[in-house]
């Protein structure tokens, strides 16, 4: 009988034990009072965030949670997350297009009038307008991005446009790359990436994809600004690239990466991409898939302009560093916050993950002007960036964007702003899916 | 000479359950049953009713996840715009037709693979092993496999068939075929493994007999395995429609729904995860579970497939 008995306490044992487990997984999932949960998008943040822990004392510790790789997909877990009132979650990374989304939803914690001025100072007018929303600072800028335009200097000649002499339009790079044979990359992936650039050639048009004043109302009062000439005029670049012999091979499938590589090939001429890809063709010259002088035949510019008249309105990007509103040690999270977006941390950021500062200050640093010769094209690109539309629905505005504009070579300056207009009307309306 | 004749089959209306007087025995063992299922009945209905119950609340709302202010009942409004947009039935149509391509060249295929592997006379372990293997792979890392393969830059398939820089995912065909090439790679082990089950029950006795009648082989596949295999066919075709119909994995990865590519439960997704419209997208995942279950009651019901084939019944 004892015999009997002994497994059976043993299951009995291990039950409670399997039972304990569980219950304690649905709990906070907090590591010690002084551990601030941190979800990062990028691996750099990492070695920032150990450094500040070391800094801080014993103040704070972190337990590191990686968010997906692509931005959608660092969206989409924050959001179910945040909707969740996860109270595990202290310091969050949000992609700055998605911060009105969540702050609108109540999900984070606002920065107080204080916090704000100290978070703001020194910042660039692009990564500070887009922490922003209603007028309240919602994340601390860590870094800010744009894309600049980057070309091959020995293609310039042949394709007799020179970006380094003055700023160029798309058709001439378009007429110039075809003449030359080389290919004009560009991101006409159905992503976030190509909400990127419809939002920059619609700016750069002089328009905007929402109308102003969308921020405060409703969903369904929402108007859409593409049913204009700038939407038309951003609908016909994207066609005439896309059908052009300057398309690289798989354009209406190529993100980022996909762009440099066609760069990278031998029919490379020009790119629009974010300066990481300067910190990538070293890693590709250390690789050996590029060669060691390659850098020198490669120049940049600013980002390319729609009419020849107008101002370009580059794209705006980066990341930003906000506190959940469920977190119970948000005064904890502002003191690392301090830490992990000071000068010094962008600093060492911007060295290892090749992602420019949102700080003006980073840009005087010795270190980065040598690693980065073009470190005041960014800096003046950063301060003349526009960002995505600020709206609380803004998953349902890329969504439709994305939709509308692909595949790029099926877009028509008669056909596609009206019916990306009337798309992205219904669907915030929810009239129709996506 | 005598002959055995089965019992005479009782009249529908006999069949149905009588309320017998059970003895002590019966009854202690029927308590026992309930008592060691019943856990795991509770369970099975907390996990999966009450989401069931929740969804189809929550589909007669509109109902954004970051605006829980602005919730409305709509009653069955969410479904008269689902079945009224075009975009639904253009999916509908793109999920069937990957839904009829996969399982119809998954059942020829499968065929196949389960005779090598019921014939097989040498080998037959690491034979079964090697055919099983895609199974074996999760979806997701299969679908990156044919991402690679099919990839214009560094993928072998454009090489090998000098198809140069072809974009398979540029368009919706090509894009299409890669999504089927890669299910079908992924789950014609599943299909031949239902089919060795059912060939595995055809006495060797009826294909002796039908060869010593002169039967060819080809006779003998026509007249003898395939109907006495039928029962297996029709369970094995009716559990890979309802898996087929609701791909999504290899579409995320390899597409991500671009070039038209989109399927019912992409649509499910983004309305409800990209979109945080929770009561659109539980309507559309309602609809998809629905059209789920028209398919297996066409297939029990129209098509007479015998299940209890499956649990070894008979």
């Amino acid at each position: 009988m004892v015999l009997e008995r002994k497994p059976r306490r043993w299951a009995y044992g291990s039950a409670l034990a399997l039972f304990a487990s569980v219950l304690s997984g649905c709990g906070s999932g907090d590591g010690g009072p002084n551990t601030l949960t941190y979800y990062i998008a990028d691996a750099a943040q990492e070695d920032v965030a150990t450094r500040c822990s070391a800094e801080s004392g014993g103040a704070y510790t972190f337990n590191i949670q990686r968010l997906p790789n692509t931005a959608a997909g660092g969206r989409e877990q924050l959001l179910r997350r945040l909707a969740a009132e996860d109270r595990s979650m202290d310091i969050v990374s949000v992609d700055p297009p998605f911060m009105a989304e969540f702050a609108n939803a109540g999900f984070l914690r606002p920065f107080t009038a204080q916090e704000r001025q100290e978070f703001s100072t020194g910042v660039l007018e692009g990564p500070l307008v887009q922490s922003t929303f209603r007028d309240t600072l919602w994340s601390a800028p860590l870094y800010g991005n744009t894309q600049l335009l980057w070309y091959r200097k020995s293609v310039l000649q042949k394709a007799g446009v020179d970006p380094s002499a003055g700023p160029v339009t798309w058709d001439q790079l378009i007429q110039g790359a075809t003449q030359a044979g080389v290919t004009v990359a560009a991101q006409g992936r159905r992503n976030e990436s190509l909400m990127v650039w419809v939002n920059a050639l619609v700016s750069s048009a002089g328009g905007s994809i929402l109308q102003p004043g969308s921020e405060n109302v409703p969903a369904n009062q929402v108007k859409g600004g593409l049913n204009t000439e700038a939407g038309a005029a951003a609908s016909r670049i994207m066609h005439d690239l896309a059908v052009s012999p300057a398309a690289p091979a798989g354009f209406s499938t190529a993100g980022e990466e996909d762009s440099r590589a066609a760069f990278q090939a031998a029919d490379g001429g020009f790119m629009v991409n974010w300066p990481y890809v300067w910190a990538a063709f070293d890693a590709a010259i250390e690789e050996g898939s590029l060669p060691a002088n390659f850098k020198d035949d490669v120049g940049w510019a600013a980002y390319p302009r729609v009419d020849a008249g107008t101002e370009s309105a580059a794209p705006s990007g980066g990341l930003g560093l906000s506190i959940s509103a469920f977190s119970g040690r948000q005064d904890l999270a502002v003191e690392a916050i301090r830490c992990l977006a000071s000068a010094q941390s962008q600093i060492e950021f911007m060295k290892t993950a090749g992602n420019p500062a949102a700080l003006a200050s980073v840009f005087d640093d010795p270190g980065i002007r040598e690693m980065f010769p073009m470190a005041d094209q960014i800096r003046e690109g950063l301060d003349a960036a526009t960002p995505r539309p600020v709206s609380p629905y803004y998953g349902d505005v890329t969504g439709s964007i994305q939709t509308a504009f692909h595949p790029p070579d099926s877009l028509s300056p008669q056909t596609t702003p009206k019916d990306s207009n009337d798309l992205l009307e219904d669907v915030l309306s929810n009239k129709r899916l996506i | 000479m005598s002959t055995v004749e089965a019992p005479p089959r009782e009249p529908a209306a006999a069949r149905r359950p009588r309320r017998i007087r059970l003895t002590d025995r019966a009854r202690h063992e029927r308590n026992l049953g309930w008592l060691l299922a019943g856990p795991a009945f509770i369970a099975m209905v907390a996990v999966t009713g009450y989401p069931i119950l929740n969804a189809l609340w929550l589909s007669m709302f509109d109902y954004r996840l970051t605006d829980p202010g602005g919730r409305e009942f709509v009653g069955l409004g969410n479904y008269a715009m689902i079945l009224t947009d075009g975009l639904f039935w253009q999916q509908f149509g793109i999920t069937s037709l990957i839904t009829i391509v996969t399982v119809s060249v998954e059942l020829v295929l499968g065929f196949a693979l389960a005779m090598v592997m019921h014939r097989a006379l040498y080998l037959r372990t690491p034979l079964r092993t090697a055919i099983l293997v895609p199974y074996g792979i999760i979806t997701v890392v299969s679908a990156y496999a044919w991402t690679y393969a099919f990839s214009n830059t560094y993928g072998f398939v454009n090489p090998l068939f000098g198809l140069g820089d072809f974009d398979w995912f540029g368009g919706t065909w090509s894009a299409l075929f890669t999504v089927c090439v890669a299910e079908i790679w992924k789950t014609t082990p599943f299909m031949s493994l239902l089919l060795l089950a059912g060939l595995a029950q055809i006495p060797d006795d009826y294909l002796e007999a039908a060869k010593v009648d002169g039967a060819k082989a080809w006779q003998r596949v026509k007249r003898v395995i395939l109907p006495n295999m039928k029962a297996a066919i029709m369970v094995a075709l009716l559990f890979r429609t309802l898996d087929a119909f609701r791909i999504f994995d290899s579409i995320f990865i390899m597409t991500a729904g671009a070039q038209g590519t989109e399927t019912l439960s992409f649509l499910a997704y983004r309305q409800t995860i990209s979109r945080v419209m929770v009561g659109l997208g539980s309507a559309v995942s309602v609809i998809l579970a629905i059209l789920v279950v028209l398919i297996a009651v066409l297939f029990v019901k129209v098509f007479k497939t015998d299940l209890s084939q499956q649990r070894g019944e008979r």
